[in-house]
């Protein structure tokens, strides 16, 4: 096991490099000139001239390419162009922010999509079946904006509950810090929610067709036993997969939802960052995006590995 | 056995399968009820032009953002169109967005997902890779880069949408046949020496047909949102031409004046949304091998 | 889990509603300011920070006369090529350090000279700065420059701390010290900005906030439902469309000022290839273009008439503006007829317009009312960055942009109207107006000025190298225990003597 994680850190390596390039060349291929972005309204020539000076940018994308590579060897990320502050101080800022949304999303997504999907395929074909994915879907396509300016409006205007936004450090003030970050979780486990519950349904229905719960069923088990003991356990796979996959996504920001509630996240840093063309942040938040993604994915193919006991022997 | 005898057999099975999947796919009410909303809807997509409806890009100065009433059936948006008719001519580009762009990442996705799980070695190594830069890329750069090739319009945005829903479809489809790939029945096919071909398009890729519909029928719903994000950044529909998405974004500056502006693309979005999953769920089971 | 949540819920319910300090102003930003060092900025939310950070030379007044802050008063030599300005003795800077004749000096110099300065332009006519006493400076120009005197009522007159300055060099907006009346304490990037009170302010009779927060939240409805929920104590650029419900809320104060700045459809007229076509050719064509808008009924549609419908740079409200050619009424006729006297029925016209949802509605009115003229206007949705590039680059034959404002009138017109302008993206070229403008630049006295731009009007209005559509109004809302806020037409909040009831 432990020289399968081993390779597979190894193997992560190549592919944060290739996402570097590749943001990379994306990034120079954007329209718009960041020099004339930066120059500020008046776009006086010699600052022109001088941004694009300090920032290589009239050179060869390939020698700015190793100019940022060599940089960032040495630990250094850059400079934000817009605020002057360090990429790194800046991913240290917004990174733990990102990480408690996402958390939170996770829990309240499988609060609501697991159950769901399991009531779901145990009653398939009843109304429970359509109301639980009517509700689940509804989460789906409810838009994030939406939910969180009614959110906003009903709990904060009307009933004066929470904060209607912002976000407060859970090392410096723990309520205050859930307070701020339940509703736009709630926005974002609701949507992720939907996804969740209809692969455990897809899971669970797949699963209690097989031969093994045919035989718990009729060795007389108890319904509820036969469905999370026997039944769940094993549709767990693909839902472990999945639920990895949606938090490397939710590692990158949730660029709406984090706009609402002013969420200093990941997401409306990097959007920003894209439209004021500043290069150095874009380049290592995806960076820092790519490698938590990566990280995600690593843990899903272990968990992968260890509940699925025919690979185990592959391995 | 000749080559044309191989042939008819495959074909006589292969309709008597799709008879026997759209006999199923008819007594499953859910199913029917998917069809008849995505039917609907896309009827009413293609019949615009026909429909008794107001010019969705008539203006009217004295008819700003009011609210549902016996000339505006569905009330007007922010310079007085109608937004019935806009919602029966944006159907048609937000259909398009969440059909289009799902069918391009299912059709590049799961042919690379087959490869890379079922070959596995560098082959596995490098689609994977290529999978997880993608995968690790933000959906905007890649979108506003596009943009930037190819100009704005509705087929780039789907072609934007539709690249970066895929690599989640070669996942999903690797990880399937990681797991068929050790079946009996597959060593089995092996044994007899079939070629990997037929083994891959006979016995792995039913196998993975189930989780990636299910999966495309809620990437329309993610599709159809996205297109709204991309109109934002000028790379969707280009006003005043209409889809639901763009409706709803502007509808996001008047959610307290004009409440209903966002209602009815909201609601339509949901509907399609369902529709296509009851629809999913039906094919899912129709198609699914596993069943008798 | 649900009477989990509510007990969270609950719990939390009674620490939120705890009053904030008394002292402690809450203010909402529509964007994060870019790095907060004045001679480096660029952002006009930026300057609303300022306005609590960092003293200038001079101010302002709501209408524009120059008035004193540092400088106590100053006087122009007969020939305009020198201005000599007495500085306030009881001032200081954040870190200790005295606000005096050399502190100007380094702080010109430090404009004029930093590689990364965005001034340089605003502060070139300055040929020298010479000490003449430890509270007096004499600025030496190169040519007469009537618009000195307002540029140092903003970032170029800011003054930061020499010694800050010294030490942090291009790092000096990390931790900006300066001499206003609240002094930097953290900034935590798209979250939020905090000063607090500098207890040496040489005005502090006149500051009632312990504390500042300056909040960037960019949606305008969540920004609102935060000063409605008492989260915020005020906040600016309210939408217009939020207006109605804002003045009939009892609970909320609504003050606006119309802004400096304008909003119009540059024109391609000589930028490249791009500005060889008929639009870009024929004046006629443009005023046409120009005649086909009803711009009451823009203000009213998308603005719901709060903003200021416009014709000119200066909106109808400034000394400056030339009541010569009043906002042009709705004339599709006669559109019509220039139209054909030009030599079309009609015509294919590309704008451009930024991707925001306020100005895609502003520009599908104006495309509805240019096509009862004839014009087959095509919008070209961008994202802001590819437009300007594409602007400055002279890819486009009609763009819809703005302007921020200036104090003084030179700053909405000559850079954008002479024939070597730095954002003259038009590339409108005209002898006589430039000499106009040139002219206009030189001279002290403002009837002499006035008489210029005027002229300069009258050539400028039959060719439109820009049709301006409208001038926005600067809104802010807020909560009622607050008073004495005044309203000015650059958009900064001064705080001196706001505050709580």
């Amino acid at each position: 096991m432990l020289s399968y994680i081993a390779r597979r850190l190894a193997i992560a390596i190549p592919t944060l490099i290739l996402v570097s390039i590749f943001v990379f060349v994306l990034q120079k291929l954007l329209p718009g000139d960041p020099a004339l972005v930066l120059a500020g309204e008046e776009r006086d020539p010699q600052v022109l001239e001088f941004i694009r000076q300090k920032y290589h940018l009239t050179e060869p994308i390939l020698y700015q390419y190793f100019y940022w590579v060599e940089a960032m060897l040495r630990g250094d990320l850059g400079v934000s162009l817009r605020t002057n502050q360090p990429v790194l101080e800046l991913i240290a800022d917004k990174l733990p922010v990102t990480i408690q949304l996402a958390i939170m999303a996770m829990i309240i997504a499988f609060m609501i999509g697991i159950p769901t999907g399991i009531l779901s395929a145990a009653k398939k074909g009843t109304p429970v079946d359509y109301i639980a994915n009517i509700v689940a879907l509804s989460g789906l396509s409810i838009p994030n904006f939406w939910l969180g300016i009614m959110l906003i409006m009903l709990v904060s205007v009307n009933l004066g509950w929470l904060p209607a936004s912002g976000y407060e450090s859970p090392f410096i003030d723990p309520v205050r810090s859930f307070q701020t970050m339940i509703m736009p979780a709630f926005v974002l486990g609701t949507a992720l929610a939907a996804t969740l519950m209809r692969h455990t349904r897809s899971a669970m229905l797949g699963v209690l067709k097989a031969d093994y719960v045919r035989t718990a069923r009729a060795k007389g088990l108890r319904e509820l036993v036969v469905i999370i003991k026997h039944a769940f356990r094993n549709a767990l796979l693909p839902i472990v997969t999945l639920s990895a996959l949606l938090f490397g996504e939710l590692l990158a920001g949730a660029v709406l939802t984090e706009q609402i509630f002013t969420i200093p996240g990941f997401g409306k840093l990097i959007v920003d960052a894209v439209f004021t063309r500043d290069y150095a942040v874009v380049q290592g938040v995806v960076l820092c995006t790519a490698a938590g993604f990566i990280l995600m994915n690593l843990i899903a193919d272990i968990l992968y590995f260890l509940l699925n006991p025919r690979m185990r022997s592959a391995l | 056995m000749s080559v044309t005898t191989d042939h008819a057999v495959a074909d006589e099975e292969a309709i008597r399968s799709e008879s026997r999947a759209w006999k199923k796919l008819k007594a499953n009410k859910s199913a029917l009820v998917g069809f008849v909303i995505v039917a609907f809807f896309i009827i009413i997509a293609v019949a615009a032009p026909l429909l008794p409806i107001a010019d969705p890009a008539a203006t009217s100065w004295s008819a700003i953002r009011k609210a549902p009433s016996a000339a505006h059936w569905l009330g007007t948006d922010e310079i007085g169109r109608d937004i019935l008719s806009r919602m029966i001519w944006g159907a048609q580009a937000s259909l398009m967005a969440g059909v289009v762009s799902v069918f391009i990442a299912v059709l590049i996705g799961v042919p690379f997902g087959l490869l890379s799980g079922y070959f596995g070695g560098w082959i596995d190594q490098g689609i994977s890779r290529a999978t997880d830069a993608l995968l690790a890329t933000p959906f905007l750069i890649l979108a506003i880069a596009l943009a930037a090739f190819l100009g704005p319009s509705l087929t780039n945005a789907m072609l934007a949408i539709g690249l970066s829903a895929m690599p989640i479809f070669v996942r999903l489809t690797r990880g399937q046949v990681l797991s068929v790939k050790t079946e009996d029945y597959v060593e089995g096919a092996r044994a007899i020496g079939l070629t990997d071909l037929a083994i891959m398009t006979r016995y792995v890729l039913p196998n993975v047909f189930a989780p990636v519909l299910v999966q495309a029928t809620l990437t329309v719903a993610t599709a159809i949102i996205a297109e709204a994000s991309l109109s934002f950044l000028g790379l969707g529909q280009q006003p005043p031409d209409p889809s639901w998405g763009s409706m709803l974004n502007v509808a996001k500056n008047f959610m307290t004046q004009a409440p209903w502006m966002a209602w009815w693309p909201g609601a339509a979005i949901f509907l399609v949304v369902l529709g296509f999953n009851l629809l999913g769920d039906g094919l899912r089971d129709a198609l699914d091998p596993r069943e008798g | 889990m649900r009477k989990q949540l509510l007990a969270a819920l609950l719990l939390g319910a009674s620490s939120v509603l705890t009053p904030a300090l008394a002292a402690d102003l809450r203010i909402g930003l529509q964007e994060d300011p870019d790095v907060l060092d004045p001679d480096q900025s660029r952002t006009f939310v930026g300057r609303i920070v300022y306005a609590s950070l960092c003293d200038k030379l001079v101010d302002i007044t709501p209408d524009l006369q120059i008035i004193p802050q540092l400088a106590t008063d100053w006087s122009w030599s007969d020939d305009g090529l020198t201005l000599t300005m007495n500085l306030r003795q009881d001032a200081s800077f954040h870190d200790g350090t005295p606000f005096n004749a050399e502190a100007v000096k380094a702080n010109i110099d430090r404009s004029q000279n930093l590689p990364e300065s965005r001034r340089k332009s605003e502060v070139k006519s300055i040929a020298g700065v010479e000490v003449t006493g430890p509270y007096q400076v004499k600025f030496t120009l190169k040519a007469p420059d009537a618009t000195l005197l307002a540029q140092f009522a903003d970032r170029s007159g800011m003054m930061l701390s020499p010694a800050a300055t010294a030490a942090e060099g291009a790092d000096f907006g990390a931790k900006p010290v300066c001499s206003g009346p609240f002094k930097f304490v953290e900034r935590v990037a798209q979250d939020r900005i905090v000063l607090e009170k500098f207890a040496d302010y040489w005005n502090k009779d006149a500051i009632h906030f312990d504390k500042v927060t300056f909040l960037p939240i960019p949606d305008t409805t969540v920004r609102l439902a935060n000063l409605r929920s008492g989260d915020l104590d005020m906040l600016e650029r309210l939408a217009a469309t939020d207006v109605a419900s804002v003045k009939s809320d009892s609970k909320l104060q609504y003050a606006e000022a119309v802004s400096l700045g304008y909003q119009g459809i540059t024109v391609n007229l000589n930028n490249g290839e791009r500005g060889d076509n008929p639009f870009g050719n024929d004046p006629k064509i443009r005023q046409a273009f120009s005649l086909s808008l009803d711009r009451d009924a823009i203000n009213q549609v998308v603005f719901e008439g709060v903003f200021a419908p416009g014709n000119q740079p200066f909106p109808p409200t400034s000394p400056w503006y030339d009541k010569d050619y009043p906002v042009p009424a709705r004339d599709v006729e006669k559109a019509k007829a220039l139209l054909k006297e030009a030599g079309y029925d009609s015509l294919d016209v590309e704008v451009q317009v930024a991707n925001n949802p306020v100005q895609t509605q502003l520009m599908q009115v104006v495309q509805a009312m240019a096509a009862e003229a004839g014009f087959n206007v095509k919008l070209k949705s961008m994202e802001f960055a590819s437009l300007l590039a594409d602007q400055s680059a002279g890819n486009y034959q009609g763009s819809q942009v703005g302007w921020s404002g200036r104090v003084d009138p030179d700053g909405n017109i000559h850079q954008f109207m002479t024939c070597k302008g730095g954002i003259n993206d038009s590339k409108y070229c005209n002898p006589e107006v430039d000499k106009l403008l040139d002219e206009a630049r030189q001279s002290t006295d403002n009837a002499v000025r006035k008489a210029k731009y005027d002229a300069a009007r009258d050539i400028l209005i039959k060719d439109l190298p820009i049709i301006y559509l409208y001038h926005q109004t600067w809104i802010w809302a807020l909560s009622d225990k607050m008073e004495g806020f005044i309203a000015y037409p650059d958009g900064m909040i001064r705080l001196e003597n706001v505050k709580f009831k």
